[in-house]
């Protein structure tokens, strides 16, 4: 049998009194939860921060001690891949270590994009150990003023 | 070495113990490698996004701060669309143990990993000690 269920319907709430407090209580979970749990982490190396403009995306990631040489950017009509490897060069060997916190290794992601791009103008910057990737969009994904007549 | 291993995401560390800050925003602790040799005390620092001018280096009795601003590099027109780190200042302090030399302290910055040697004072080298025999 299909109930209607409107919350406005008198009868659906007079039939589960506990009904509405119910969902009101998983109303109140899903609020607890966006606050506690933190932001959406793919848990891919390296962390992108992904940002748009009218024109271009705007991807960025913290990749310490790393040279344009180590990375390797590639681009599709609809994504950007990020990979390479992170060195970090042995010291003396006499060297005693007290804290060792900083990781090589290789990583490798795909970031897929919202929307086309042109993957033939793609510019990568990498300043201060942050890479900065500039992603134009395809002409036909850009938002275009209509003029209402 | 070995074959290169796979690199783990690693959120970025907040400070879990903030004073009181002057500053708004997040405050990191950044990663870093200190290792010693007979002459140095070498310590490495992951800090991305800070610049030379706004990394602020101080030692005093014994303490080591280690502090960096990071200037936000989005522009103002620019909409988040994913957001997986957040960005704010680097702030560490070590308690070092060994008497250095404060005149050479030598810090250097590049692709965001800051390199500080601190030099030990010539009389806390350890010295082979000659043993006569009679």
């Amino acid at each position: 049998m299909i109930y209607r269920r409107l919350p406005g319907f008198p009868g659906w709430f007079a039939r589960s009194p506990f009904a509405e407090l119910e969902r009101m209580r998983r109303q109140m979970d899903r609020l607890f939860e966006d606050w506690m749990t933190p932001r959406p982490v793919s848990g891919v190396f390296p962390l992108i921060n992904l940002t748009e403009t009218q024109e271009n995306y705007y991807l960025r990631a913290e990749l310490p001690g790393m040279t344009a040489s180590d990375l390797d950017i590639q681009a599709t009509a609809n994504s950007v891949s990020i990979s390479g490897e992170r060195k970090i060069p042995a010291e003396n060997h006499n060297a005693r270590y007290h804290r060792r916190e900083r990781e090589a290794g290789k990583f490798s992601r795909v970031v897929g994009l919202p929307g086309e791009i042109n993957p033939d103008k793609v510019e990568a910057r990498l300043e201060n150990g942050i890479l900065t990737v500039v992603v134009p969009k395809a002409e036909a994904s850009k938002p275009r003023q209509i003029t209402v007549k | 070495m070995a074959e290169s291993k796979e690199l783990k995401v690693k959120e970025k560390q907040e400070l879990a113990v903030k004073a009181e800050q002057t500053t708004p925003g997040p405050t990191f602790t950044p990663d870093v490698d200190i290792f010693e040799t007979e002459k140095a005390i070498t310590l490495l620092a992951d800090v991305p996004g800070v610049k030379a001018k706004s990394l602020n280096i101080d030692l005093r009795d014994n303490t080591l701060t280690i502090i960096g601003d990071v200037d936000p590099c989005e522009n103002a027109d620019e909409e988040d669309i994913l957001i997986e780190y957040e960005t704010g200042r680097f702030y560490r302090q070590f308690t070092l143990s060994e008497v250095i030399d404060q005149n050479r302290i030598e810090a250097k910055l590049q692709d965001g990993v800051l390199r500080l040697t601190l030099p030990k004072v010539e009389k806390a080298t350890p010295r082979k000690i000659a043993i006569q025999t009679a």
